[in-house]
């Protein structure tokens, strides 16, 4: 089936819907399209994988899917041979050839290629059977390994836009809403409101011209599920969008993207062109009476602007400032109209809700939200990637179960959620269910999200410093006690990292941080401070280290720190003389060398070019 | 009820926005140069002082003419972990420039900060013109650097060739 | 129809019409609340915190900005509670070790008792406060001043950091300066903000049909001239 007409109406979606299944191939090969594949060459792999199998006569039996991320970012390229879902890591273009041979056409398996688990000491052939996703309960990044998402025909075959269908013609907006409501689903960007609420609110104003935006201004460092979502399954988010603007009573939706995001951006334009062409977007939705359109709105590089008023400003054509609330945006948002702003994730959930129900939607999920929550899992942990649990798994499975521990074999110290927002957790609090209220109970939040998982490698005071250098950047300014708290506390935490503070000045960073959490009017600002509370509450011994003993126990704080060369494990090649920048490093051929303090900069190239590993930071 | 359909322009995107004129302006010109701000401000009636404003608030707008080359260095926590502050220190050291970043002295390369581009499993991540470069090392950095370095010396040697 | 409505400031049972802020109700009612970005004749900017007080049941309140916050029916304003008062000390710590020339900032910080600051002094003759910009734009009609860059390195400026032409030379902005009113610039001053301290034939005069100005003549000026 190539070029798709218009849908004109339900009935006409149905018969597509069983035509699709009618011609469904069942052999395919789904290779990771995205971004973070494609800079290990996947593009290339696709490619050959595509000539081959045209050589071979057999594109036309056996498509190739350029997909989304398929989640396991560790193991990538990643390439997964269907039906029998033989998960292949690492490909490059020169195994292309054998995989096509050995199975696609004799079914046979590249042992090789194949994934090995360390703790069973096995390979593992089916994706599901590893244990990264064993324990996942992929909802929405399951069909990220089954649809190209250039393709809006993958869409329709796999129950797309059959809730929209569902929505528009069987159910009022009220019933729409109540659905949502009783599915306990809450905002996925970071604050957890519930959704179905915040549609309501919108719903009752009656004024013309109201907005559904989508806010995919994914600013937290270290997050990427809503950009995987964006690049495996723009439709997804396309759809709950409908549906939200059908219950809210809005007829013109914006998805906000950020200008970081290129490739998620060309995937959500297509999808909206092809989704106007089959009649899915713009008047009179499958004779429902219901229009809908949407349009894209492109960032300008602010972390602020996902602040949900400030975005509104920015797609005014303003500086991304928060505004005042009250009023709130459901009363007067973009251009004063009632608006609803919604999180990719949170939007994403939404066809799944309509289409199974409430009930077998919460049923994975906790007590006060329901559904699952995507967790971009990085940092020192051995599995690095996107994982997706029900809410309320602990943090300790997530970590271990799915993670794999920790990389390199060290030992957790802390982990963080909720990205600049959110807190330190120290190792003994692992048993943490991922749920709203018992993050934030535990001075952390959820975020988005992001999940960075620290070792004892990691300084927990230039963390903290980092976070506070990066939201002194990223605050819009206006409030004082934003800008001023920011700038103070950041003051103070380089003067620990830099061995010059003092006790008080402890107390005074904790005075500066409730300050801060008191006064600000945003978010951005309310929660600036708990990168730096929640470490100096778990991690004070460390500040205390750096204070009264002039010592940095990660040793990563530059001016605490000396890089030296261990005199009985050098071997006097010289590699690291060569490649000094400093030219700080004397010694003679064969000899053990030495490195001059003044004139180090620590920059740590010479400890990666050792060949001996004989040099450490201490 | 309305359609609005008539207000997307053929990319499907918003275009009462201030904000949208300046990316083009900045797609075209490579940066935003002082008069066309100044023939945006005249032409829709919008204060410079505001158009001044946004330039500076958005990171993503460059008011400065930029280098042939454009380097990224994503700043985002998991690159951070893994040392992408070193690597940028490094590539600053490289290729003469600031702490901050900015373009070298010969107009070459323009190297810049980024807050997270999404890639964190490929910490530390680099963009060199569009081309993303993962598991940087500073080593490894200079290295890229001189290698492209090279490059463009075979390149030009060779256009004077073909001239003379 | 004017519409009154009641609620509770400082355990007081007030009334206020709409679109009063609870600055406006607490100052009918006499109670003093500190500012300094606010300014009557400029909208509210709601930036400078000062003016916080706390709302919502004890236990349940938050801080807001009175100057932009909506009296409404039955809500509980509390203008002088322990949290508010210490919050207003610790900022005006920071403002005083922020800009420790300005009188009007150490006036404020003394009325509140801040006997000491505990940051290091910054010099700065900004606090942002955007009296300027607002005077520059809502009074005097003019687009030549605003604010540019972000976060903590924000600050107010003309655009591209060069003279205006639409800087009229008026003053106004110098004029509502919480912290700069006592000090002149100075006609050889480099600042782009203002480049002279006007006598009393201002340049502008044969420009503008109208002369909307507030400097007063100089003495230091008019001494230099001898």
């Amino acid at each position: 089936m190539n070029a798709l007409g218009l849908l004109r109406d339900v009935k006409e979606l149905k018969r597509l819907k069983s035509e699709l299944k009618k011609e469904k191939r069942e052999k395919f090969v789904s290779v990771c399209g995205d971004t973070g594949c494609s800079v290990w060459d996947s593009k290339k792999v696709d490619e050959v994988f595509r000539r081959v199998l045209e050589e071979k006569g057999l594109s036309e039996e056996i498509p190739v899917k350029s997909t989304g991320c398929l989640g396991f970012c560790e193991c990538g390229p990643v390439v997964i041979v269907f039906p029998e879902e033989i998960f292949y890591q690492k490909v490059n273009e020169e195994d292309v050839e054998e995989i096509v041979e050995e199975t696609v056409v004799k079914g046979k398996v590249v042992e090789r290629l194949l994934y090995h688990d360390p703790r069973e000491d096995k390979k593992i052939v089916k994706a599901s059977d590893i244990p990264f996703y064993k324990k996942q309960v992929r909802n929405l990044l399951g069909d990220n390994w089954l649809i190209d998402p250039g393709s809006i025909v993958d869409y329709f075959s796999r129950e797309g836009y059959a809730a929209a269908a569902k929505a528009f013609t069987e159910m009022s907006p009220e019933e729409v809403i109540n659905e949502i409501k009783e599915a306990r689903l809450r905002g996925r960007g970071g604050a957890g409101f519930p959704t179905g609420v915040k549609w309501e609110e919108c719903f009752t104003k009656n004024v013309e011209n109201k907005y559904i935006i989508c806010n995919a201004d994914e600013g937290d460092p270290g997050a990427f599920m809503d950009r995987s979502i964006l690049e495996g399954n723009p439709h997804s988010v396309l759809e709950g969008m409908m549906i939200g603007g059908y219950a809210t009573g809005s007829n013109h939706g914006i998805v906000y993207i950020r200008e970081e995001y290129p490739t998620a951006l060309e995937k959500v334009k297509n999808a909206i062109l092809k989704a106007r062409e089959t009649g899915m977007l713009g008047e009179n939705i499958l004779n429902s009476g219901f229009d809908f359109d949407i349009t894209v709105s492109v960032g300008a590089g602010a972390f602020v602007c996902g602040e949900t008023s400030a975005l509104v400003n920015s797609i005014e054509g303003k500086v991304g400032e928060p505004r005042q609330k009250p009023p709130h945006l459901a009363e007067k948002g973009l251009y004063g109209k009632p608006t609803v702003v919604n999180n990719v994730e949170t939007l994403a959930n939404v066809p799944r809700i309509i289409r199974w129900g409430a009930e077998e939607f919460a049923r994975a999920g906790s007590k006060n939200s329901g559904g699952t929550k995507i967790f971009s899992l990085v940092g020192k942990i051995r599995n690095t990637g996107l994982v997706e649990v029900p809410l309320g798994l602990p943090l300790r499975e997530i970590i271990y179960e799915i993670g794999g521990g920790i990389k390199g074999g060290g030992h957790l110290k802390a982990v963080q959620t909720g990205g600049p927002s959110g807190g330190c957790l120290p190792g003994y609090m692992l048993d943490i269910p991922t749920d709203f209220e018992e993050l934030d109970a535990a001075g952390s939040m959820m975020g988005s999200g992001g999940m960075i998982v620290m070792d004892y490698g990691t300084c927990m005071v230039e963390f903290s410093r980092y976070f506070l250098s990066f939201l002194s950047g990223e605050s819009c300014g206006k409030c004082f006690s934003c800008r001023e708290g920011i700038y103070r506390m950041l003051e103070i935490v380089e003067e620990v990292a830099a061995g010059t503070a003092t006790l008080s000045h402890l107390d005074l960073l904790e005075e500066l941080g409730e300050m801060v959490k008191n006064t600000t009017m945003c978010g951005l600002g309310k929660t600036s401070a708990n990168p730096v509370l929640s470490t100096l509450k778990f991690f004070k011994g460390e500040y205390l280290a750096h204070i009264m003993e002039n010592r940095c126990p990660a040793g990563v704080c530059r001016a605490l720190v000396t890089v030296f060369i261990n005199q009985e494990l050098c071997s006097g090649c010289g590699v690291c003389r060569k490649k000094c920048p400093e030219e700080a490093i004397t010694g003679e051929k064969k000899e053990p060398h030495y490195i001059e303090k003044a004139l180090c900069s620590k920059c740590g190239i010479c400890i990666e070019s050792c060949p001996e590993e004989a040099i450490t930071r201490a | 009820m309305k359609t609005f359909c008539h207000c997307n322009n053929h990319y499907g995107l918003e275009n009462s926005s201030i904000i949208l004129f300046m990316q083009n302006i900045q797609r075209n010109c490579g940066y935003l140069p002082e008069d066309e701000l100044k023939r945006l401000a005249d032409n829709t009636g919008t204060p410079l002082m505001d158009i001044y404003s946004i330039a500076t608030f958005y990171k993503s707008f460059k008011l400065e003419p930029q280098g042939e080359h454009t380097i990224t260095v994503c700043t985002g926590t998991a690159c951070h972990l893994r040392g992408s502050g070193e690597v940028f220190e490094e590539m600053a050291a490289v290729l003469g420039v600031g702490s901050g970043g900015g373009t070298s002295e010969d107009g070459k390369y323009t190297l810049e900060k980024v807050n997270c581009l999404g890639a964190c499993a490929l910490a530390p991540l680099i963009v060199i013109d569009g081309h993303y470069h993962g598991n940087v090392t500073p080593g490894k950095a200079r290295e890229m650097i001189e290698e492209h370095y090279k490059e463009e010396e075979k390149k030009e040697s060779k256009k004077v060739n073909m001239i003379g | 129809m004017v519409i009154l409505f009641g609620f509770t400031l400082n355990g007081f049972e007030v009334l206020a019409w709409e679109n009063m802020s609870i600055l406006e109700v607490a100052g009918f009612y006499g109670i003093e609340i500190p500012t300094l970005c606010f300014m009557e004749g400029l909208s509210p900017y709601g930036g400078c915190r000062l003016c916080l007080v706390e709302v919502g049941p004890v236990g349940k309140s938050r801080l807001v900005t009175s100057c932009t916050y909506p009296a409404r029916e039955g809500i509980e304003v509390r203008t002088h509670s322990q949290k508010v008062l210490q919050q207003r000390r610790m900022l005006l710590e920071l403002y005083v070790a922020a800009c420790p020339s300005s009188k009007w900032l150490q006036d404020l910080a003394s009325k509140h008792h801040v006997t000491e600051v505990r940051f290091k002094p910054k010099g700065e003759e900004c606090i942002l406060c955007g009296r300027c910009v607002r005077m520059c734009r809502e009074q005097m009609m003019g687009e030549a001043i605003g604010y540019v860059d972000r976060g903590t390195q924000r600050r107010i400026t003309t655009p591209f950091d060069k003279k205006s032409e639409d800087c009229r030379l008026c003053g106004g902005c110098m004029y509502v300066c919480p912290v700069c009113q006592l000090r002149c610039q100075g006609p050889k001053e480099k600042s782009t903000l203002c480049s002279s301290c006007l006598n009393l034939y201002p340049p502008c005069a044969e420009k503008f049909e109208e002369v909307m100005c507030y400097m007063d003549p100089c003495a230091a000026c008019e001494l230099e001239k001898g």
